[in-house]
């Protein structure tokens, strides 16, 4: 058996890795354990959130299917941060689990080019360190040019609860044993992370009257440009509830400290901050007498519902004896206890911003192998491996590398790539220097260069985000020179409580207070004077970006302006052959953290964990001299 | 690779201490084979080579059968120098020659001349100090007089690097409770109210102002002021200035305008190094002779710090002359004074101080304006943080900028990201002074600046 490119793992990765590559024209075999389980959401039911709805966004601008599966399995559709500014605007949708699934299952089924190989790969095989093909657990060999290692948290996957540990990559599924070894033999390093997840509880059993409901919005949003508006959403919506724990649950848990596989030291893993247990939360955070859960429904027609932000390992009848003091759990029926899970991982120095093993020609890592959490992470490195990977199989002699200033997934993997990850990876929108720049709104106009350069979005999209360019650019143009004289424009101000003008304006600086907007202002003008001004208020899409950009024009220049001083940085490359170890006036930590990651330019360097600035310093001179 | 490195492997030596002055010099060696090339130079008790690190032995210096001096020698060995190599400092006698021979001596042993800021550049590379030290170090170099020195080193032991690290801290702790509310929307924590935010940006603006208060004092304390003294020909300006310096070097005379020339002359008080340049008088003229001595004074006037102004008790205020130097220089700058007060009592003449040049009487009080014009009223304490280099006056000033534009976004209702954009800026520009972003035109800028045998 052959294919141009194996896909090890059917999960958020393993999709959009296979779904960018078959489309490019190689042939996939993606292998997974079960072939009912595509996409499946092995923690919490929902997609996006602050930083990850704007992967979310990207994916979906590149030619992803993410932002699709979402959309049509989405139960309830909410825009955080909604009175805060257009670029940290972040959808985040509810999905029902089982039918995100199908939905993913459909797609993986109905793309040309890949095969589904119900299989578990045990080893990975190399000839002159390149990837020539793999062995699976029944015993066959495939040969390729291509691999990419997506297997989420399965590879010697371990669950905790109390003291009780299972083998297995999620509840009820067994682990991958064997590529880890393999791969180690092959020089990898690997190291554990540890990750948790809530107990579920019965859909019946909760007394919803006393509880805070959080429905969706009224007007749900898509993630995809490419869903069908008119038919969105496809499911009936639903409400999340809200209730919180307290003093009484938290002396509970207490008494199970002392099986706590966490706290005993069971667990050589380490978990994320941002996501902590509650015994954690009670733990370091002794003073809070009150720690939010969310109960979400897990689908339509699931009787499960997901504790958030009770994500716990301790003791079965602890986890059950605690919720049942939580306000409206009172007589909850708790189906399955909360548990952590340690996995492997490999430490993420080990490949290029290509996601392309440095060891190995031809293996790529994507997702939690790379130390990453969250499925829109997983999903963002997916596709950045699967068209790394087409391209190399197909000849063609570039990379995708996105930068920092493209997109958050460049920022992601730059991040990887760079950085000592000690704890699983999130994105963040705070770890975005551009972050004015990289908003969900524009994520079109930033990546659908790339996504139809890729095969990955039709001519006919590409060409109608080519033509709203030139709108917007034009429109921006025109704006600064037509201006308002006070008696044309003075009424409406008025009637937006907003100061009148006693000298003509343009129209680009009325639109930066914050009590007026674009299209109002535009309403006031002769359209038939400015065609062009009928265009573009016939044009929503186009609208909105004007509007954002001359509203925010003073910040985002700025942002501008310390980025132009940091990219300096990025411009001083240093040779590929450029010895680290040799530099004898730095740290050896440095040198070490340096000679692993091998930067290639003073900018990559200077992100690196543990190099300290005046490392850069140093680094600068020698390359001067 | 090599060449990336080589230039690190040289030895490289140079005079440390100040060229023709004091009774010692001492001549520093630094690089792999310092240690061994002094030796092979040295006559003493004990060899170099195989001398402790930080240890002084008394020796000869013989060079091509020629006893040059009786020296002491210092050896370090690395990292514990101040390069972070091995090196020596050669204490000689405060001879010209003596020290030209002992360098010549060492360059024959495959040593080169260091170049200006090569020990400092060495000791920063090797990771001895960073980047506000070394600045520091410039700073000490050119540094004429001990309150400089002392500011100059305060700064060198980090004082203001860590200052600037502490409210980096500040900001950084604000701007990471804004970036929790962005990033956790949905949490149930308590975000940072408005007015909090403006109080906490508030401070840091309140610590950067006074630091931003201690430049005029750290700019004189490193360079000086500049005094220009003007006044009518015969109102006693050359009588001043020699009383002030306590000899007799300009001449003094009743011809006018016989101080043709721009007289410079420099002396310390309370640790403050006043240069004045005693002028022709600014007034235009004719006379061919004194042209050039004109266009001098007036440049005096233009680059001075205080201008002390004298009036005769007994001519009166000089009207015309003092609307010409309102042209050249801020009236704030202009010291006021009425000398000639031995030979009458009362006056009407406005004024600031009242001095007799002859007597001395006044000068004291005169001392004090001249300081007080000079660095402030305020009273500094010199072991406190001092901005004494332009590049960290800049940059404090445009991280107060960006803060300041930070709470009008505050003020104006714009949500974090916003302000975020101006705390990272203000960030980015503290950081510069200590060197936490640093780009190489700093280092160009810092390197450039570093004068020889440091």
């Amino acid at each position: 058996m052959h294919f141009d490119l194996i896909v090890v793992g059917g999960g958020h990765a393993g999709i959009e890795a296979s779904h960018a590559a078959a489309k490019m024209g190689v042939s996939v075999g993606i292998v997974t354990m079960d072939k009912t389980a595509f996409g499946r959401m092995s923690c919490n039911p929902a997609i996006g959130g602050s930083a990850k709805g704007h992967l979310v966004h990207e994916i979906d601008a590149l030619g992803g299917v993410m932002g699709q599966i979402a959309d049509r399995s989405g139960i309830q559709f909410r825009v955080l941060n909604k009175s805060k500014g257009p670029a940290v605007w972040a959808g985040r949708s509810q999905s029902d689990k089982k039918l995100y699934s199908v939905e993913a299952a459909k797609i993986i089924s109905s793309t040309e080019n890949i095969t589904i190989v119900e299989d578990s790969v045990i080893e990975a095989i190399e000839e002159d360190r390149k990837i020539v093909g793999i062995r699976t657990l029944k015993g066959n060999e495939i040969s390729c040019k291509a691999l990419i290692v997506c297997s989420g948290t399965f590879l010697n996957g371990l669950m905790h609860t109390g003291l009780k540990s299972t083998r297995g990559g999620r509840f009820g599924e067994q682990p991958a044993v064997g590529l880890t070894e393999s791969l180690i033999k092959m020089g990898f390093e690997s190291g554990r992370l540890k990750t948790g997840t809530p107990p579920r509880l019965k859909l019946d059993t909760i007394n919803y009257d006393i509880l805070e409901e959080q429905p969706g919005d009224e007007n749900p949003q898509p993630f995809s440009r490419r869903t069908d508006k008119t038919k969105f959403p496809f499911l009936p919506q639903i409400s999340c509830w809200l209730t919180k724990t307290d003093g009484t649950v938290h002396q509970i848990l207490e008494k199970g400290f002392d099986r706590s596989p966490m706290f005993r030291g069971l667990i050589n893993g380490v978990g994320p901050r941002y996501c902590p247990s509650i015994e954690d939360k009670i733990v370091r955070f002794s003073d809070k007498p009150n720690h939010q859960i969310f109960l979400e429904p897990e689908g339509l027609d699931s009787d499960l519902i997901y504790v958030n932000g009770f994500s716990t390992s301790l003791p079965e009848e602890i986890q059950r004896e605690a919720i049942a003091k939580i306000p409206g759990l009172e007589n909850a029926e708790m189906v399955r206890p909360g548990y952590a899970i340690e996995y492997d991982y490999f430490p993420s120095y080990q490949i290029d911003l290509s996601l392309e093993t440095k060891l190995i020609k031809g293996i790529y890592f994507a997702g939690q192998i790379n130390g990453t959490s969250g499925y829109e992470e997983a999903a963002g490195q997916g596709l950045v491996a699967g068209i790394n990977a087409a391209l190399k199989i197909l000849g063609r002699k570039e990379e995708f590398v996105l930068k920092r200033s493209d997109a958050y997934i460049g920022v992601l993997i730059d991040d990887l790539v760079g950085k000592t990850i000690n704890e699983p990876y999130r994105m963040f929108t705070s770890l975005a220097e551009h972050r004015l720049l990289l908003r969900q709104d524009n994520a079109d106009r930033r990546l659908y260069e790339f996504g139809h350069r890729y095969g990955l979005i039709s001519d006919d999209e590409f060409k109608e985000m080519k033509e709203r360019e030139v709108l917007i650019t034009k429109s921006k143009d025109l704006f600064e020179e037509i201006k308002f004289k006070p008696d044309e424009i003075n009424n409406l101000l008025e009637s937006k409580a907003t100061n009148l003008i006693d000298n003509a304006e343009p129209v680009s600086k009325l639109t930066k207070r914050p009590e007026l907007n674009l299209r109002d202002l535009l309403q006031e003008l002769d359209h038939e004077k400015y065609p062009l001004v009928k265009s573009l208020l016939a044009n929503e899409k186009a609208l909105e970006q004007v509007e954002i950009e001359l509203k925010y024009e003073g910040y985002i220049q700025r942002q501008q302006d310390l980025i132009k001083k940091m990219e300096k940085l990025e411009e001083v490359k240093i040779p590929e052959s450029f010895n680290f170890l040799k530099l004898k006036t730095i740290s050896n930590e440095s040198k070490e953290k340096l000679h692993k990651v091998r930067p290639r330019s003073i900018g990559q360097a200077s992100r690196i964990s543990g190099v300290s600035p005046s490392d850069i310093s140093i680094l600068l001179v020698y390359l001067k001299n | 690779m090599t060449e990336y490195l080589q230039n690190n492997e040289d030895t490289i030596a140079a005079l440390a201490t100040p060229a023709g002055v004091g009774a010692i010099s001492v001549i520093r060696v630094s690089g792999p084979k310092s240690i061994e090339a002094v030796d092979s130079i040295f006559d003493g008790a004990v060899k170099l080579i195989r001398a402790n690190t930080h240890t002084i032995h008394y020796g000869r210096i013989n060079y091509a059968n020629e006893v040059i001096d009786d020296v002491l020698v210092s050896v370090f060995r690395a990292p514990n120098s101040y390069t972070g190599e091995d090196s020596i400092e050669i204490s000689t006698h405060g001879s010209q020659l003596i020290v030209e021979k002992l360098i010549k001596s060492l360059l024959e042993k495959d040593i080169r001349l260091a170049e200006p800021g090569e020990f400092t550049k060495r000791a920063f590379l090797n990771g001895r100090m960073d980047l506000a030290q070394a600045e520091a170090v410039v700073d000490v170099i050119n540094s004429r007089t001990e309150a400089s020195l002392r500011g100059a080193r305060n700064q060198l032991d980090g004082l203001l690097s860590a200052k600037v690290d502490s409210l980096r801290e500040m900001l950084i702790n604000s701007s990471s409770m804004l970036e929790l509310e962005l990033d956790f929307a949905e949490e149930d924590f308590e975000f940072l109210p408005k007015d909090k935010v403006i109080e906490k940006i508030d401070e840091i603006i309140f610590e950067i102002e006074k630091l931003l208060q201690t430049y005029s004092f750290g700019k004189v304390i490193r360079d000086g002021v500049n005094v220009a003294l003007v006044g009518k020909p015969n109102v006693g300006k050359s009588s001043l200035l020699n009383y002030m310096l306590k000899e007799s070097r300009a001449i003094v005379s009743e011809i006018p305008g016989t101080t043709r020339d721009v007289i410079r002359e420099e002396f310390s008080l309370d640790g403050i190094l006043f240069r004045l340049y005693d002028t022709a008088g600014i007034r235009l003229t004719e006379d061919a002779i004194e042209k050039e001595g004109v266009f001098r004074s007036r440049d005096a006037v233009k680059n001075a710090d205080v201008v002390l102004f004298l009036n005769d008790i007994i001519d009166g205020f000089a009207e015309d002359l003092y609307k010409e130097l309102k042209q050249l220089i801020k009236e704030d700058k202009i010291l006021k004074i009425v000398n000639k007060i031995d030979l009458l009592h009362n006056h009407n003449i406005e004024c600031d101080v009242e001095i007799s040049a002859k007597t001395g009487e006044g000068i004291e009080s005169l001392f004090k304006a001249m300081k007080q014009k000079a660095i402030g009223s305020e009273s500094y304490s010199e072991r406190g943080a001092v901005v004494s280099n332009l590049r960290h006056f800049n940059a404090l000033k445009k991280a107060k900028d960006h803060l300041v534009q930070a709470k009008d976004s505050v003020k104006s209702g714009m949500s974090g990201e916003f302000i975020a954009v101006d705390l990272r800026n203000a960030e980015s520009s503290l950081g510069e002074i200590i060197g936490k972003v640093t780009t190489e035109d700093i280092l160009n800028n810092i390197f450039a600046k570093f004068c020889i045998g440091k």
